[in-house]
């Protein structure tokens, strides 16, 4: 039983990974389709049908390139930094809920890697460690537009981190857990929380871009001013794992997005139709893919339509609006509960 | 399995936190430092402290660590601006060492007489426990701290004015 | 005020709506999905080519007569018009027995078009008095040397049986003047002809 157990464990782990890992990669063919679309453009359309097989030609590309690890650089973390990046994104994956259990032959195969009691934190602690894959491999490279970078990373992730802390704070005083699967299973219906939190979810949002470096806050990588940001000094598969890395973190945070606020893979109405669990645990993880895949997208879309921030700007918008925002959410979300005694 | 765990997590943590002293850069320090933390992370999952151990990440390595490695980024600390000490310091500082190892010493030397180090409640660094501790029988400091934080939070933010005279 | 479309800066306090910017970046939002579903300007350029202009100026060919005899009589007019000094050519005389690939006692021996120098404006063709070089609708290709920008005869004379098109160079109001022309002897400089010797 328990090595049964251990097999089923270790297979959702491959699974999840794998599929984090081949949406993240087509993340960046349907970023530059977007982008293309947005933009009265075709997008790449050369390699396969459509030009899907673009993906693999790029990570074929990223593999062959050379090498390069600059000569006064600090050898090991140079290396760590990405490793890092990568490792913090693929971690994150572990505690969302993909679907309602699956039931076979009686026994119950939850559709999540686990359940801890502290999900919310966990994803919190994880991406509050990721930005040090982006601080040291900016440090290592030894070149001051990787340093400026790193720098930029560091203040903005500590900026938005704490608004980000306070808007989750009113979500959990609102759903009085923190473990992600029963966040998920309490907004079956019409009760999804960005019903009853919207500005919560606006702050949280917003700082799910900040946190993920994307447009309108891609100040550490801004080719404008600081050529490449952190990532000025790495070439060939180093610098395809922060690219990658980004986009899982991508993946991710639209999850977790879909999860808190949007109901997860529960769908208003569904279970008139269908009644049969398995079934059910099925469609919610179609509709929470689909959830995924629209924010995702949602990502994109505000990347190739809101203009980057000045440093400035950020720093004003994380400390003097958002703090002090998401503190009266707060406020506000007590004096709802006192009122409505939800 | 739960032992050599606890072993290993304590070797790394004191190795680290040797390193932390020795490291000559002190970027690698700060890094250094980190690995301490988490081991002790691992250490508080190892008491069955989960909500502790996620905070002590978030607060510590995540976000501490992360202003540490900052600043030091931002002076451009290294060997060379390192100021020069000269051998007065270095000897002080050998003895209030070595007396702070001796007092360390000290204090440790009548642990054999405390009983039952285990936490007679495993549970009790659950969230809910601890919620239960906190905003029970811990009321009014846990309050108080929370305000003292709030102030501080709104004095960083009143200080990000740019209108101030 | 040239234009009636300047508008006056005015540093108007915003209002609360302007101030959260939120309805802006919604509204900016929705001027891009409008173009998401909007037909693309870009076109699938190997699969589709977008139609060339009538009187499109691509690379140059050497024409050749309906017995595949060339025209060229390396009289040096096209180089002389070029303003690119592009053309270069050496002449020399027809051997006997060479009839069928000459079509006159004087030919081009070399004729080289530096295709770097070229700036396709045609001159060259109007220059000519024997209508025997013509601008297509050719796409030059690129090249990694210099050296293979220098197009020789072998690549710029047309075969025979197999010739290049140069039907749509020739506007109407060209060939009415070629057809009305064909027949009269526009050389000036024969002697007898003309009245300045």
């Amino acid at each position: 039983m328990v090595s049964g157990y251990l097999i089923y464990k270790a297979i959702i782990v491959v699974i999840v990974f794998l599929v984090g890992l081949g949406i993240a990669a087509y993340s960046t063919y349907a970023e530059r389709k977007v982008a293309a679309f947005l933009q009265d453009r075709l997008g790449p359309n050369k390699a396969g049908p459509y030009g899907l097989l673009q993906p693999i030609a790029d990570g074929v590309k990223m593999f062959m390139k050379e090498e390069i690890i600059p000569d006064v650089s600090n050898k090991f973390l140079f290396i760590l930094g990405p490793s890092i990046a990568m490792l913090t994104a693929c971690m994150t994956g572990a505690v969302i809920p993909w679907s309602t259990p699956l039931v076979i032959n009686g026994v119950s195969y939850p559709l999540q890697i686990t359940d801890i009691n502290i999900g919310i934190l966990y994803v919190f602690g994880v991406v509050s460690i990721g930005v040090y894959g982006i601080m040291i491999g900016g440090w290592a490279s030894n070149n001051k537009f990787s340093l400026l970078g790193a720098l930029r990373a560091s203040a903005q992730m500590i900026s938005y981190e704490i608004a980000m802390g306070l808007s989750i704070i009113a979500l959990v005083m609102l759903t009085g857990t923190i473990s992600l699967q029963e966040i998920a299973a309490q907004q079956s219906g019409w009760h999804w929380n960005v019903f009853y939190q919207p500005l919560g979810f606006i702050i949280f949002i917003t700082c799910a871009f900040a946190e993920c470096n994307r447009t309108p806050f891609d100040l550490p990588e801004c080719e404008t001013e600081l050529v490449g940001g952190y990532h000025t000094e790495y070439s060939s598969m180093k610098l395809g794992f922060y690219l990658f890395a980004e986009y899982i973190n991508m993946f991710i945070s639209a999850a977790i997005i879909s999860t808190l606020y949007f109901g997860g893979y529960n769908m208003p109405l569904i279970g008139r139709f269908v009644t049969d669990p398995n079934i059910l645990s099925i469609l919610g993880l179609v509709f929470f893919f689909g959830k995924i895949f629209f924010f995702i997208f949602f990502f994109m879309w505000i990347r190739w339509t809101v203009p980057r921030f000045r440093y400035d700007q950020l720093m004003h918008l994380g400390w003097r609006i958002f703090i002090p925002l998401s503190i009266l959410n707060i406020v506000l979300t007590g004096l709802g509960i006192l009122v409505f005694n939800k | 399995m739960t032992l050599y765990i606890f072993y290993f997590l304590s070797f790394l943590a004191v190795l680290s936190a040797f390193m932390v002293v020795y490291s000559k850069n002190p970027v690698h320090s700060v890094l250094y430092l980190i690995v301490t933390f988490f081991s002790i992370a691992g250490h508080y999952i190892l008491l069955n402290a989960q909500f502790l151990a996620a905070v002590h990440i978030i607060v510590y390595a995540g976000a501490i660590m992360v202003l540490f490695l900052y600043v030091i980024m931002m002076f451009n600390l290294n060997k060379e601006a390192e100021p020069h000490k000269d051998a007065y310091i270095k000897l002080a500082a050998t003895i209030a060492g070595g007396i702070f190892m001796i007092v360390l010493i000290g204090s440790l030397k009548g642990v054999e007489h405390i009983e039952n180090l285990n936490t007679p409640n495993q549970s009790a660094g659950l969230i809910k426990n601890l919620g239960n501790v906190l905003y029970r029988d811990y009321m009014l400091p846990f309050e108080m701290a929370s305000i003292l934080f709030l102030s501080a939070m709104v004095g960083a933010v009143f200080l990000g004015k740019n209108e101030l005279k | 005020m040239l234009t009636n479309r300047s508008k006056v800066v005015v540093n108007k306090k915003m209002s609360f709506w302007e101030r959260i910017y939120l309805p802006a970046i919604a509204g900016g939002l929705l001027i891009t999905i409008k173009h998401f579903f909007r037909k693309k300007t870009t076109i699938d350029y190997p699969k589709e080519v977008r139609e060339y202009s009538q009187i499109y100026r691509g690379q140059h060919v050497l024409k050749v007569d309906e017995n595949g005899a060339e025209r060229c009589v390396a009289c040096g007019l096209c180089a002389v018009a070029c303003p690119a000094e592009a053309i270069s050519m050496t002449a020399a005389e027809r051997a006997p027995g060479e009839e069928n690939k000459y079509r006159e006692e004087k030919y081009a021996a070399i004729y080289e078009i530096n295709m770097l120098r070229c700036i396709y404006c045609g001159l060259c063709e109007d220059a000519c008095p024997k209508e025997a070089i013509f601008l297509t609708d050719i796409l030059v290709p690129v090249s990694a040397t210099r050296d293979d920008m220098i197009y020789g005869k072998d690549k710029l004379t047309e075969k025979h049986f197999n010739e290049v098109p140069i039907k749509k160079r020739q506007t109407e109001e060209v060939a009415a003047f070629k057809a009305e022309t064909k027949n009269k002897d526009l050389r000036h400089n024969v002697l007898g002809k003309s009245d300045s010797f």
